[in-house]
């Protein structure tokens, strides 16, 4: 099974111009395009997003069926906070994997300037504690955690954001571009939940991600490079329970594993030529670079400091500028498993690591308790 | 049906209510502007029929569509519902039908409310026209609700004219108001857990397998799947296992920033709870520092934790529990 077509909307701020099925449509119709096929070459449609409340729309997949051709055909929502956008994708190719459909759109969004993500995320429950702090309260003191196992210095999380930020520089469907970033201004910005500085953030996004996958007949029918999918697995565990390891999960070390199993991988530092993955606060590079196995437990940091997976590295991290510079929730999982395809398809223009032949899309959600991980390569798999 | 709850856990309402605004896009655009204005909108489809209220994608050809056209404001009820008691926000206050309206024009029925008075004087098939709102900004409920016409479909009204959609000072968004009323209940364990705050202690559940102790307990080992059911007073001290520095405040929160949100795993438990760190200058929190609760007067929770002036703990003691 294979990814033929990609489509993104251009990732902004606000899209104040569309309606949600026109923001989907935008991108469902860029992947046919490049797929060169229309809506009744579609045989399933699978979508994603964040939790209804962010939007405060229920279901919206129902309103959404006539702006993504599904009338007729079986559609289905996948939900699994911020890892859907992944997971969605391999819901979609399990589909086809297992012949249940030959050509599947799969897609994910999110409007987040229409949207309420604190209202979505923390409710007031009656009796107990408010959260002390946002997104980044959760999740700046597993980065301290991160710092005191590693002997990282603090300087690593800076020379991520610096980084992916330039990369995005290099991606036109990217929402942020600091045509004026250096590092210096990284290092300068506001310190908002200590360890965590404002630029090492992400920003909040409206976008939208679409991909067709097919089988063998319509990979050998398509008419740019696919993308053929190597493996692909998701894994979960509770956001809380004694013994969890928040730096470095072990729900996230199975998906890998399983993921490198699937393609027969067994040393992803050096078989693997570039990883988009999911990293919405910079600290999470060197942090996932230690969970999905290209360092060992400790080491991350050190690659990142040694500029190994700069976009001119040995082993390219966010080439598309990653969460940090783009971030529309629910879809930001399927641009990074989108982006892994655009690599080995030899699409991702300026931000195109040269001669990328296996790349990884990975996400993660909740409270670092819902995994997705897939591996595409430009040749087809044996079978 | 589920047994009742046990008349002693805890039950307290929850309402969560928010305005979300929604761009329109083009059609809805047009369509809600035209009800400003008086004027109902469809779309024609691919196969020459009208949609009212309009879509932007074909529902049987999913081709973008961008025919509008003008529909009269009276029509045919299809099909109906009596609504003997109307809630909150329902269009209007007194009973009414709930109607499916083809308008005259269009082939397809918009929902909306009829004012009759009573189910007698409602039946498939009798005429509607539009009654509207007094003031209209750009809103479905620019439409009043509809209420009896007499007369049949003139030959005028039949048909559906072509509209270019384009109004003054067109309305390119909405807001939605969103509430949703719930009752909620922490369920036996958490009630337990509340039930003990309220003396000061602070009371989990320990595993009988793993023999790990929940703070909160929640009835159940998400690990091992079994029930929780051997009560347990953990603290009142504990090991600070991480932190980060607040310095953006919050709304809803009046905490003075900067202050510390930290993670504390308390004397017996198995894992942390989060709680704010005072009683100590932010920037000298540390990972081990050893912490105790301070209660305020009336307060459900600890207001923070702090430091209890004991050696911090070793790395080794709580690394663990992070």
């Amino acid at each position: 099974m294979a990814v033929v077509g990609i489509g993104q909307t251009k990732h902004v701020a606000a899209r104040h111009d569309v309606s949600i099925a026109g923001l989907v449509r935008e991108a469902a119709s860029r992947a046919l395009a490049d797929a060169e096929l229309t809506w009744a070459d579609i045989d399933a449609v699978v979508i994603g997003k964040a939790p209804d409340f962010f939007e405060g729309v229920m279901m919206p997949e129902l309103y959404l069926a006539d702006a993504l051709g599904a009338v007729g055909k079986p559609m289905l929502r996948v939900h699994t906070a911020g890892s859907v956008g992944g997971s969605t994708a391999l819901v979609a190719a399990n589909l086809v994997a297992a012949r249940v459909h030959r050509t599947v759109l799969t897609l994910a969004f999110e409007k987040q300037s229409e949207s309420n993500a604190m209202w979505g995320l923390s409710l007031p429950v009656p009796f107990q504690q408010p959260l002390l702090a946002g997104a980044g309260g959760f999740f700046a003191p597993h980065v301290r955690a991160y710092m005191r196992r590693t002997g990282a210095p603090d300087t690593v999380g800076s020379l991520v954001a610096y980084k992916d930020r330039r990369n995005a520089l290099k991606n036109p469907y990217a929402h942020l571009h600091e045509h004026d970033i250096t590092l210096e201004k990284v290092q300068a910005s506001p310190m908002l939940w200590d360890p965590i500085r404002y630029s090492e953030t992400c920003p909040s996004s409206d976008g939208a991600c679409a991909m067709i996958l097919t089988d063998r007949a319509g990979a050998a029918r398509s008419p740019r490079p696919p993308a053929w999918v190597h493996g692909g697995a998701m894994r979960s565990e509770p956001t809380l329970f004694a013994g969890k390891d928040f730096v470095s999960p072990q729900a996230g070390k199975d998906c890998a594993a399983d993921v490198y199993r699937q393609a027969g991988i067994t040393d992803p530092r050096r078989e693997i030529d570039a990883v988009e993955m999911y990293v919405p606060f910079s600290w999470y590079e060197p942090m996932w670079l230690e969970n999905l196995g290209f360092a060992d437990e400790g080491e991350g940091w050190k690659l990142t400091e040694a500029g190994v997976t700069e976009l001119d590295g040995d082993l390219p991290v966010n080439p598309s500028g990653g969460v940090l510079s783009t971030n529309p929730i629910g879809a930001s999982g399927m641009i990074r498993f989108a982006e892994a395809a655009l690599q080995v398809r030899g699409q991702a223009g300026e931000h195109q690591v040269p001669d990328a032949r296996r790349a990884v899309g990975h996400a993660y959600g909740g409270g670092a308790q819902f995994f997705a991980m897939w591996l595409v390569g430009a040749e087809e798999p044996p079978s | 049906m589920t047994a009742a709850s046990p008349p002693d856990v805890l039950r307290a309402p929850l309402v969560v209510e928010f305005p979300f605004t929604r761009s329109l896009g083009p059609v809805q655009s047009a369509f809600l502007t035209g009800l400003r204005e008086g004027v109902v909108l469809g779309v024609r489809t691919s196969d020459g029929k009208v949609m009212v209220p309009p879509t932007e994608y074909d529902p049987v050809t999913a081709e973008e569509i961008r025919d509008l056209v003008e529909v009269a404001a009276t029509g045919t009820v299809t099909t109906w519902a009596w609504n003997p008691a109307p809630r909150p926000n329902q269009p209007l206050a007194t009973p009414f039908a709930w109607v499916l309206v083809t308008l005259d024009g269009a082939d397809t029925a918009i929902l909306h409310a009829l004012d009759a008075p009573g189910p007698a004087a409602v039946r498939t098939g009798m005429r509607v026209r539009v009654r509207w709102a007094a003031d209209r900004i750009g809103a479905i409920t620019d439409i009043a609700c509809f209420e009896p016409h007499e007369g049949a479909a003139d030959a005028a009204d039949a048909g559906a004219a072509p509209h270019d959609g384009v109004f003054a000072d067109a309305v390119t968004g909405i807001v939605a108001e969103a509430r949703l009323d719930y009752t909620y209940s922490p369920g036996r364990a958490q009630t337990a857990y509340i039930n003990a705050l309220a003396e000061r202690k602070t009371v989990g559940e320990r595993c009988p397998s793993c023999r790990k102790v929940y703070v909160p307990p929640r009835g159940a080992c998400p690990t091992c799947g079994v029930a929780t059911t051997d009560q347990v007073e953990v603290g009142p001290a504990g090991t600070v296992t991480t932190y980060c520095i607040v310095n953006i405040k919050a709304r809803n929160l009046d905490i003075e920033v900067p202050y510390v949100y930290a993670h504390i795993a308390l004397d017996g438990a198995g894992l942390a709870l989060h709680g704010r760190i005072g009683g100590i200058p932010y920037d000298q929190v540390r990972m081990g520092l050893r912490v105790e609760p301070v209660w305020t007067e009336g307060g459900r929770h600890p207001d923070h934790y702090r430091p209890t002036g004991e050696p911090d703990a070793d790395y080794d003691a709580y690394k663990e529990l992070i």
